[in-house]
């Protein structure tokens, strides 16, 4: 291969592949500087658009994760507390309708006692107030019979109203003494 | 190619990379063949970049992953690997371009009928490297712009006398061999790489049709160099790739050397 390259080289007048030509600098530096500012002002601008976008992204559905979760949360956190409050409203009910029964029960039984009593007073007043009018009306009968009854024994009109009626009184208080002695 | 109708055969030569002139010639404006290869290699950056970031969309289609995975690529792997996340962006467009100028120059090299790459001849690899050399100064006098040529040429932490010796291997280290390595380590790759598959395909045609009429023998050296040249040609997609991340990587190492504080 050398050797052909050597013939190569004797053949024509040699060029040096070191030695650079101008129009290879001129052209090299016109595709240089070209693509230089294609990436510069076009593509790693684009690119680093892109990828701002790509982290604003990622970073924007973070958020909205956290965002749901929070949300969740205090759903969460508020039917909690909705329960917890039916539940204390019912047990509060429930109490209540417990106290209602006990107080309305314990009136009842008292208005019960109250009537009763009522009654019971009241039966006693109409027993004294017959008693007493059996008594009165005996008393007078009883009187007026006994001495129809004594003037009838006795045979003497018994004129004399004083001597009458202290004999009607011996008499009854004797009956009086004798009824209260049976009593006993 | 270097075959010619005589029957005799003609290996590569180094005017391979001096082909005639099609436009203006003999001015500085000279077009042949190699400038409008490079010429294509550029359009096609320019239409697959344009095309790929016309209409990004934040979940991207298929083309648009492709595109993205190769900016990712300059803009992660190498320069906010090596620079940072602020002095990254700042020589991002510097990075991405050689990059890519590189690449698809160099790729240029094993498609059919282009067939050479147009970094096998001086002009691009000397510009870049030129650029690479322009980057790394500008960053490191913006940076410390009193102690950036101290800071190179006389390293802190080392016995003033030895400055004697350091200073001048510093010098041209820093400032004479890094433009030169970095033309002559892509322009040597691609003009050897070009050269070794112009031999073993002219050596192929050589055997197949003119060495077989002598005897047929000679067909299975044919064989042979037609495997070494298909082997060859997928080694070149690599060298291509490897070398558009080397000269990239160093352009990016050299800037970031020069922006330390100290070294």
């Amino acid at each position: 291969m050398l050797q052909t390259i050597l013939v190569a080289a004797a053949e024509e007048p040699p060029t040096n592949p070191l030695i650079p030509q101008w129009y290879d600098i001129i052209w090299s530096l016109v595709c240089f500087v070209v693509i230089l500012f294609f990436f510069w002002r076009l593509v790693l601008p684009r690119m680093k658009k892109l990828l701002d976008e790509r982290s604003a992204a990622i970073e924007g559905n973070i958020e909205k994760a956290d965002v749901a979760q929070r949300e969740a949360e205090a759903a969460l956190e508020q039917y909690t507390a909705q329960l917890a409050e039916a539940r204390a409203k019912a047990g509060k009910i429930r109490e209540q309708a417990r106290v209602d029964a006990q107080r309305i029960g314990a009136e009842i039984q008292a208005q019960a006692q109250s009537d009763a009593e009522r009654v019971k007073a009241n039966a006693q007043v109409a027993i004294e107030a017959d008693r007493q009018a059996a008594l009165v009306s005996l008393r007078t009968e009883v009187g007026s019979l006994a001495i129809d009854l004594a003037s009838g024994v006795i045979g003497e009109s018994l004129s004399d109203d004083k001597k009458a009626t202290a004999l009607v009184d011996r008499f009854l208080a004797d009956l009086e003494a004798s009824d209260t002695a049976g009593k006993k | 190619m270097a075959t010619s109708d005589d029957g005799g055969f003609h290996g590569p030569s180094i005017e391979e990379f001096f082909p005639e002139a099609i436009f203006f010639a003999g001015t500085p404006f000279e077009i042949n063949r190699i400038i409008l290869i490079r010429f294509l290699a550029m359009l096609a950056i320019i239409l697959i970049f344009w095309i790929g970031t016309r209409r990004m969309k934040v979940v991207p289609g298929r083309f648009q992953s492709v595109v993205e995975m190769g900016l990712d690529f300059a803009r992660v792997n190498i320069a906010e690997d090596l620079l940072g996340k602020k002095d990254g962006r700042r020589f991002l467009p510097l990075i991405t371009t050689i990059f890519f100028v590189v690449l698809f120059a160099n790729l240029t090299g094993i498609i059919p009928f282009l067939n050479i790459s147009s970094n096998a001849i001086i002009g691009m690899p000397l510009v870049l490297a030129v650029v690479a050399w322009l980057a790394f100064m500008y960053a490191g006098l913006k940076k410390h712009p009193g102690a950036f040529f101290k800071n190179a040429l006389f390293p802190p932490g080392v016995p003033w006398p030895l400055y004697i010796i350091v200073t001048p291997i510093e010098f041209v280290s820093t400032f004479v061999l890094r433009p030169v390595t970095l033309t002559l380590r892509l322009l040597m790759n691609m003009l050897v790489g070009h050269l070794l598959l112009v031999l073993f395909f002219s050596a192929t045609q050589f055997f197949l049709f003119t060495a077989t009429q002598t005897s047929i023998f000679y067909g299975l050296f044919g064989v042979g160099t037609l495997a070494f040249g298909f082997v060859f040609t997928l080694f070149e997609v690599l060298v291509a790739v490897l070398q558009a991340y080397v000269f990239a990587l160093l352009t990016t190492v050299y800037i970031q050397l020069a922006l330390a504080d100290e070294h």
